[in-house]
């Protein structure tokens, strides 16, 4: 009288339910995740805005510099500052761009902060937003270098000086034309975040981890954590296509 | 260093070099108060580039050029304060696409002059009414056409209140049927005793409007005088050949 198929999926949702229980509610393992999931978002949201600051200056440091470099009117003191600042913007891009960011970690958290007890976020925080800020550096530059060179004319010979026309006429106009790829920047962080556990830190994916690792069950906890990225990404994606969208009404 | 008062820009030798290729090489004149000067010349003459000299959008490589009688190349003088003093329109317009009309006219009074938002909006309206694009005031430039760009390019010089506009060729991007709106435009400032410098193509303009015509060929001024000395006693070979190539 029993379908055999039925009887099978009703043992597998069981099973399933047990797994969920042993994985999640059993000694509040759920707390893993939240916890795992708060200290990412945390690593992210300030790399994020160290990555940001420090892609604009070294982006206008780099742009200046091809920009000036045969202007006349520049005395030789701003020459040599300019091509001292240049010089060290571009090592940081070379060595940031040619290691691998769990390797930057490391060596923030094991060589440069050896001897220091730190809050092991803030060093994830330096070691991502320093890693972030090369490749915003780099799109930004992109930025800049898109608008046309007419834009820049127009600006100083109204009487802005070099940072005014930056600031007022080429950074507006640059801004919107890397938004998309800044945003995609930004889902590329906080995913790589994910190898915060390299420092023992306890993140999103050392979360799901750790609670691998007590149940001996890979499946739940580590699909669980795939699906809290996912939809951090979808709304972070959703978010930046509508600053994307408000920013294009502004100059149809 | 110059005794006229009148004589607003006097340039001196002045040399510019790419390279090895010198494109403007040893040009002196002097430009009077409410003179409008226009300068003609073949493709690549260095005309373009002795007009972006003179607000230093290519700086110099010898020579020099007072501006009222102060060295603006070999004294430590703001140059930024003497760029909003020169007025410029370029031959693509380089409206600000981010900004509205009337943004694009009002920041740089703004920031630059200390103006209010008011009094630059008064001045700015009524510049545009002038020219008849008040109902454009909150477009884009995308939104205009090239003539429309044009205009706005020149009222939104205006609003600096210049002493002198430079014109670099401000309707060699333009539609034939939109020239002669921006010609009008141009025509209204010569009326309003402008100092101004054009380089330009349009030969008819020049004859109608122009105080002195500066002909420049292969960076030097081959000839100069009024339009009736350029056009209908032209002296050298090169400029008989040259006028009767545009004419």
């Amino acid at each position: 009288m029993y379908n055999p198929v039925l009887l099978d999926m009703a043992s597998t949702l069981q099973n399933y339910k047990e797994r969920f229980i042993l994985n999640f509610i059993s000694d509040d393992r759920w707390k893993y995740l939240v916890n795992g999931f708060f200290t990412t978002i945390k690593i992210a949201f300030f790399a994020v805005i160290i990555g940001i600051v420090l892609g604009f200056f070294v982006s206008i440091v780099r742009s200046t510099y091809e920009m000036n470099r045969n202007d006349r009117s520049k005395g030789k003191v701003y020459k040599v500052i300019m091509g001292i600042l240049n010089f060290i913007c571009r090592a940081y891009l070379s060595i940031i761009r040619g290691t691998p960011v769990v390797v930057q970690l490391l060596i923030i958290y094991f060589v440069i902060f050896q001897s220091v007890s730190i809050d092991k976020v803030l060093v994830a925080v330096i070691a991502f937003g320093v890693n972030s800020g090369a490749y915003v550096a780099e799109i930004f530059r992109s930025g800049i270098m898109s608008i046309d060179k007419g834009q820049f004319e127009a600006g100083r010979s109204l009487g802005f000086n070099y940072f005014e026309t930056m600031v007022y006429i080429i950074m507006p106009q640059a801004f919107k034309n890397v938004l998309p790829a800044l945003g995609n920047e930004l889902i590329t962080l906080l995913k790589e975040t994910s190898v915060s556990g390299y420092i023992a830190l306890e993140d999103l994916t050392k979360g799901g981890d750790i609670i691998r690792s007590r149940t001996y069950d890979p499946f739940m906890p580590l699909i669980a954590v795939a699906i809290i990225y996912w939809v951090v990404v979808v709304i972070m994606t959703f978010l930046v296509g509508k600053l994307e969208r408000r920013l294009r009404n502004s100059d149809h | 260093m110059t005794t006229d008062n009148n004589v607003l820009i006097d340039v001196k030798d002045l040399e510019m070099q790419f390279g090895n290729h010198k494109a403007v090489d040893g040009i002196s004149t002097q430009i009077k108060k409410g003179e409008v000067v226009v300068v003609i010349g073949p493709s690549g003459s260095g005309k373009s580039t002795f007009l972006r000299c003179l607000n230093f959008l290519e700086y110099p490589t010898g020579g020099h050029i007072f501006y009222k009688g102060i060295d603006l190349i070999n004294t430590k003088v703001d140059i930024n304060k003497y760029r909003q003093k020169m007025g410029m329109v370029f031959q693509h317009f380089n409206l600000f696409p981010h900004m509205t009309i009337l943004k694009n006219m009002i920041i740089a009074p703004m920031k630059l002059q200390g103006k209010n938002e008011k009094e630059a909006t008064e001045l700015a309206m009524s510049l545009l009414e002038k020219v008849g694009l008040k109902d454009r005031a909150n477009s884009y430039p995308s939104q205009l056409s090239g003539g429309q760009k044009q205009r706005i390019a020149i009222v939104r010089a205006l609003c600096m209140k210049p002493e002198v506009m430079l014109f670099d060729e401000p309707t060699s991007a333009l539609d034939p049927e939109m020239v002669g709106e921006v010609l009008e435009v141009m025509k209204e400032l010569v009326n309003d005793n402008m100092t101004m410098i054009v380089v330009t193509h349009e030969m008819g303009f020049a004859k109608e409007v122009a105080s002195r015509i500066l002909f420049i060929d292969q960076g030097k001024i081959l000839e100069e005088g009024t339009p009736d000395e350029i056009f209908n006693h032209p002296k050298s070979e090169r400029l008989k050949t040259f006028i009767k190539k545009v004419l």
